[in-house]
């Protein structure tokens, strides 16, 4: 790890990280409690839903004697408290069971639609860090004058316009009226047999394959739903460089820095970023985890077939099973996302203190 | 400051190549017919267990049956992969003979084995249509003995009863009695489940398509059928995209990344009508859109109500705004293209009548009811419309949404004050939709069989005996006369305000050509396809 | 506006009363706030939103839910008659619009009342019992807190049912926790004040310190934070009539007006983009004035 090369900083950072083993054994316990409450509400909830749930396996024309099989197939004749039993050793076992809708294993289901999410909220993040962290700096140099105002309004906007809104606007004149992006989708149908699907992550499997047209497809699929998503995220890390910037530049090194005639480009880019960016990080972990929730509405908007349009989906459709499931695979990256983002904090910065 | 410039200049260059990537536009493959469709409601291309509109299609081209109607003509009945049926003097057997040297997609020879092991499957595994088989009197006790083969190409098929011939027949076109490869189901049999578990997503038909993969809620990949004992397809492969949105697959359809929007709006439809390289083509469909007025409620158990209801919805103007090219007006419960339809449309919106129907009731100042809505953009449109127009004679609706499962849940409990719904045909024979609007047999809570008319409440035993009789009418002519008999009365006296049938608008590419659409859905055919 | 005897006596750094000093201290904050031209115009478009909500009949032109002729009246593009058009029902969009604000406020303040006591009761508890009573509590809190609030909110609605009032319920249900953690925060710091070991000196029980003096100390504090997440309120309330698990038609509920929009959005662009801007608007005022709250009353955030 790259830690230990610090010398001086490497006892502090393994010292924390010993006191961060605790504090993640207690996370852990935290998650499985989370996990089991959340497994739970929704359990009671999802069986108290005016729903029939036979109903959505055998439909509305089958006989009773169809729809009594199907009632003793779903265990629905055992006690409550059963089938709760029954349910948590299946998940536990990394069964979330089949979904009404498409009959099929919802493991399977998230296994499939995931890589589309993953890829989309992957180049979302790239797009707003790479945008967002240059225009947070440039807003902290610039503090109080027009640039920085700027960026704070740009910032407002990104955090008040409905992005299912501003996707639905943005698909009507960019696709519709001039043409310069693909529409809908991830890739179009002319393409989507010329490869094969090794990663699910249309960029690379395309790439491998040297499929260059289908590799400028989805780039063109990807252009819009992507820059959106940039967009919001862009307008968080540009803020929270600001500010982070700001307590840096507001420190005695900088001070001294300027007193020795270092130049202040590397002052604000040598010195100052670079300390801003631990606590960077972590912002961009925790608004890569909230791509996952802008990603429901967005591919919806976009009929991008991830995770987002899946829920959405079975929500509609009162598919009790995948709804829960999902939720639980999405908690359970964003409570990743955190811990990793705390691990991070860790290892990167020596003067973490005990919070 | 002049590092922070370029360094933003970079990123926002970097922004604008990717908004400016390389555009491809291709045309769909001449070979190959794309359709945009929402295909959501598969859950199964087992003939035994199909049930849903797309999978229904899906199976016309891919399977056949024993027998078909023409399309444009359902009363010409004849045989597919049956060459010859006679039904015994006391009408109650009929004996298949099978038409020789045919094969499935496998390869397998078809023989009497294959329409037995079908129908026997059917029945012992009663999945959701069985019943359209199961009302005959079969059960999975007896059904090896009544269903059984007589000749390597021939067998019988022995009712409870003395049916209606028509009955019997359109029963067997609907996708229930399409044909399945035995030899190959058996091969793939688990636990004696007759290879349920296996055609679920796998194929065993003699169709001119065969299915080569679906992807749900993605897309259904079909290919030409290599062994097919009919004419060879034009088309090496047929695939169904997944796509919702009316919106979207209309722009997929003017960019030419489609050849066949399937699932389009109102005003989409109107867009593309004058489109440069687009057509539409259309054809009635047998769904039938009605108000269910439940007869526990002790407004709308009223017959002024009744009848003042049925004045008070604006049919034509729904029928040209909300739902313009989708529906036409229809007011009785037989759709067109069925044995003894009723094409008179005898209401239309009329205030005034309305409002002295509901005095002579007792209601002069109107009440207020519930109606269970579900929450797609066709019901809410309509009902938003009905709302509007009752409102004008004091009767008031609050519209509750709920999705497809929430309000059918609700309505199968008669928990409802009104339902606003769509009913489409099991099969091709009058009885299916007389069955379920005009028969009641039991209007007790507990009744095992809840058609439509017991989810209203409705208790007919006369109107249900008139539904019996004709069931059991052998003369094709007399059975029709009696369901116009009996629409005649149903669209006086019942709690349903039977309002539009469906149409199916498709909007095409146009060099698309020879697309069918017939009157049900496994009746839609791309088998003779050509892209010119 | 103000005269200047009156003002100074609100700035005076000598306050003769309790009250006095209090009001001088509101007088400084607003005149820093005011100061705030970005936070002004906040302030500005929340209240035309709430000017909006209670004089509705009288701004609307039509009715919001009963619409002219389906024939005559379906689609029209926004005129000196209908100001932003009418949508596919022949409904005129303003007056919806209009209307819709009620909706809109409705799940804000609702949302804020729901959730705000539920927040304070956790974290005023939490805080002031401490022991196995805080580890309960905020084990809980976590919960709630390890979920994305817009993916837990749609999960509560699908088991609940779609409609306005569950939707409130879901983002209410979703919200609290940030609020008790920062009443438990706030409570820490109090508790151990001589100021409340007097009173339980005095006798008073557990309820009554809660409730009559560790409250009303955490509540302002709580008040910003509510503030602050009022936008995010709006949008995920819109997100949910978007996804059509939210208010449902007729209401005119924003969210919903996109959604039914969204299929006439290539010919008749005015339906959906219409309730999105007046979402926009709105969303945006509440992040004005919340910035702008921020920053005076957050002195660590001043920059």
């Amino acid at each position: 790890m790259s830690f230990i090369d610090r010398g001086g900083v490497q006892s502090h950072a393994l010292f924390h990280l010993r006191r961060r083993g605790w504090a993640v054994l207690r996370f852990a316990g935290q998650i499985t409690f989370t996990f089991f409450g959340l497994l739970l509400a929704t359990f009671l909830i999802g069986r108290v839903v005016p729903v029939d749930p036979v109903l959505a396996v055998v439909g509305d024309r089958a006989s009773q004697s169809t729809y009594d099989a199907a009632y003793i197939a779903l265990g629905l004749d055992k006690p409550l408290w059963e089938q709760f039993y029954l349910y948590t050793v299946r998940v536990l076992q990394g069964d979330f069971g089949q979904s009404f809708l498409t009959k099929r294993p919802i493991v399977e289901d998230i296994a499939r639609v995931f890589p589309a999410t993953l890829e989309l909220a992957t180049v979302a993040i790239l797009l707003g860090t790479l945008i967002g962290v240059p225009v947070g700096v440039l807003a902290a140099v610039r503090q109080g004058r027009l640039t920085d105002q700027i960026v704070r309004v740009l910032g407002l906007v990104g955090y008040s316009a409905p992005i299912f809104w501003l996707g639905l606007l943005g698909l009507l004149v960019f696709y519709a009226n001039l043409g310069w992006v693909a529409g809908p989708g991830r890739i179009d149908i002319a393409y989507e047999y010329n490869f094969t699907k090794v990663t699910g992550i249309l960029l690379i499997d395309t790439a491998i394959a040297g499929e260059w047209a289908a590799f400028g497809n989805v780039v063109s699929h990807l252009a819009l739903p992507a820059t959106l998503l940039g967009y919001f995220s862009m307008a968080y890390i540009s803020r929270m460089t600001r500010s982070f910037m700001l307590a840096e530049l507001a420190q005695e090194y900088v001070t001294t820095a300027r007193v020795k005639g270092v130049s202040e480009a590397r002052i604000i880019w040598g010195h100052a970023l670079r300390n801003a960016a631990v606590p960077l990080v972590t912002v961009i972990a925790l608004s890569y985890a909230s791509l996952l929730e802008g990603s429901v509405l967005t591919e919806t908007v976009f009929a991008w077939p991830g995770l987002g349009m899946y829920l959405t989906n079975s929500l509609q459709n009162a598919d009790m099973n995948a709804v829960l499931g999902c939720t639980l695979v999405i908690g359970a990256i964003f409570v990743g996302l955190n811990l990793l983002s705390d691990l991070l904090y860790a290892v990167l910065d020596p003067r973490v203190r005990r919070s | 400051m002049n590092i922070s410039r370029r360094t933003l200049l970079a990123s926002s260059v970097a922004a604008a190549a990717l908004l400016k990537a390389p555009l491809a536009w291709a045309a769909t493959p001449p070979d190959t017919l794309i359709q945009a469709w929402a295909i959501d409601d598969i859950i199964s291309l087992d003939p035994a267990e199909v049930f849903e509109f797309t999978a229904s299609e899906i199976l016309g081209n891919t399977y056949d049956g024993l027998v078909g109607y023409d399309v444009d003509d359902v009363t010409d009945i004849s045989g597919v992969l049956a060459e010859s049926w006679e039904v015994s003097e006391d009408g109650k057997t009929f004996t298949f003979t099978m038409k020789p040297d045919l094969q499935f997609a496998s390869g397998n020879p078809i023989t009497a084995a294959d329409p037995v092991f079908s129908f026997v499957r059917v029945i012992k595994l009663d999945k959701s249509p069985a019943f359209i088989l199961s009302q005959f009197g079969f059960t999975p006790d007896n059904v090896e003995e009544t269903i059984r083969q007589t000749g390597d190409m021939t067998f019988e098929f022995e009712m409870d009863q003395a049916y209606a011939p028509t009955l019997v027949l359109y029963c067997l076109t609907a996708t229930v009695g399409f044909i399945v490869d035995k030899a190959l189901v058996l091969e793939h049999e688990a636990d004696g489940d007759f290879g349920y578990e296996w055609l679920k997503t796998n194929y065993a038909g003699s169709g001119p398509f065969v299915i080569r993969d679906w992807r749900a809620n993605e897309a259904v990949v079909m290919e030409r059928n290599q062994n097919y004992w009919g004419e060879p397809p034009a088309l090496e492969r047929s695939i169904y995209r997944h796509i919702p949105e009316s919106a979207t697959e209309r722009l997929l359809l003017q960019e030419g990344d489609i050849d066949i929007a399937r699932k389009l709006s109102p005003q989409d439809i109107q867009a593309l009508r004058g489109a440069d390289g687009i057509k539409v083509q259309e054809g009635v469909k047998g769904s039938i859109y009605y108000l269910g007025l439940n007869q526990k409620n002790e407004y709308l158990s009223h017959p002024k109500v009744r009848e003042a209801m049925k004045y008070l919805v604006d049919y034509g103007a729904i029928a040209d705004t909300v739902m313009e090219g989708l529906v036409e007006v229809h007011q009785s419960f037989l759709p067109k293209g069925f044995l003894g339809v009723l094409e008179e449309t005898p209401y239309s919106l009329d205030v005034d009548k309305a409002k002295a129907l509901l005095e002579e009731a007792g209601y002069p100042d109107g009440f207020t009811v519930t109606m269970d809505t579900r929450n797609t953009p066709d019901i809410t449109g309509m009902a938003q419309a009905i709302q509007q127009t009752m409102a004008r004679a004091g009767i008031t609706i609050e519209i509750i949404p709920g999705d497809g499962q929430q309000t059918l849940t609700k309505y199968r409990a008669r928990n409802h004050d009104i339902y606003i719904g769509r009913w489409g045909p099991d099969y091709q024979d009058p009885h299916t939709n007389a069955d379920t609007f005009a028969r009641n047999p039991d209007n007790s809570d507990d009744a095992s069989a809840k058609p439509l008319a017991w989810r209203n409440s409705w208790d007919i035993p006369e109107m249900t005996a008139m539904a019996d009789a004709a069931v059991l009418e052998p003369d094709t002519e007399k059975r029709a006369e009696m369901y116009r008999e009996l629409q005649r009365e149903h669209q006086q006296v019942s709690p349903f305000v039977i309002m539009f049938q469906e149409i199916e608008v498709l909007a095409m590419r146009d060099e698309v050509e020879n697309f069918i659409i017939g009157p049900s859905f496994n009746d839609n055919s791309f088998e003779f396809v050509t892209k010119g | 506006m103000i005269g200047a005897a009156r003002r100074d006596w609100l700035l005076t750094e000598a306050p003769a009363s309790r009250r006095q000093a209090r009001l001088g201290q509101s007088y400084r904050l607003w005149m820093a706030f005011s100061r705030n031209r970005l936070a002004m115009v906040g302030l500005g478009i929340v209240l035309a939103l709430v000017a909006m909500a209670i004089f509705a009949d009288v701004i609307a032109p039509y009715d919001p839910l009963r619409g002219g002729g389906l024939r005559t009246a379906r689609l029209l593009p926004p005129s000196a008659e209908h100001l932003m058009g009418t949508d596919d029902q022949a409904r005129d969009i303003f007056s919806r619009i209009v209307h819709g604000s009620r909706i809109t406020l409705m799940v804000v303040a609702l949302v804020a009342v729901i959730a705000t006591p539920i927040g304070l009761l956790v974290g005023t508890c939490a805080g002031y019992f401490g022991g196995w009573v805080d580890t309960v509590l905020m084990r809980i809190t976590d919960v709630f807190l390890a979920f994305p609030r817009l993916i837990l909110a749609l999960a509560f609605v699908a088991a609940l049912g779609p409609g306005i009032e569950n939707a409130i319920i879901a983002i209410a249900i979703t919200s609290w926790p940030p609020y008790a953690r920062l009443a438990r925060a706030e409570t820490l710091t109090i508790r151990d004040t001589d100021h409340i070991a007097a009173i339980r000196l005095q006798g008073a029980s557990s309820a009554r310190i809660l409730w009559g003096h560790v409250t009303p100390l955490c509540l302002s504090s709580v008040i910003v934070r509510v503030t602050l997440d009022m936008a995010g309120i709006i949008l995920t309330a819109a997100g949910l009539g978007f996804l059509g698990l939210g208010a449902q038609p007729p209401q005119p509920e924003w969210g919903a007006m996109i959604a039914a929009g969204r299929g006439y959005i290539i010919d008749y662009w005015w339906v959906a983009t219409m309730p999105g801007i007046a979402i926009f608007v709105v969303s945006l005022g509440f992040n004005l004035l919340g910035d702008g709250l921020r920053d005076i009353l957050d002195p660590k955030a001043r920059t």
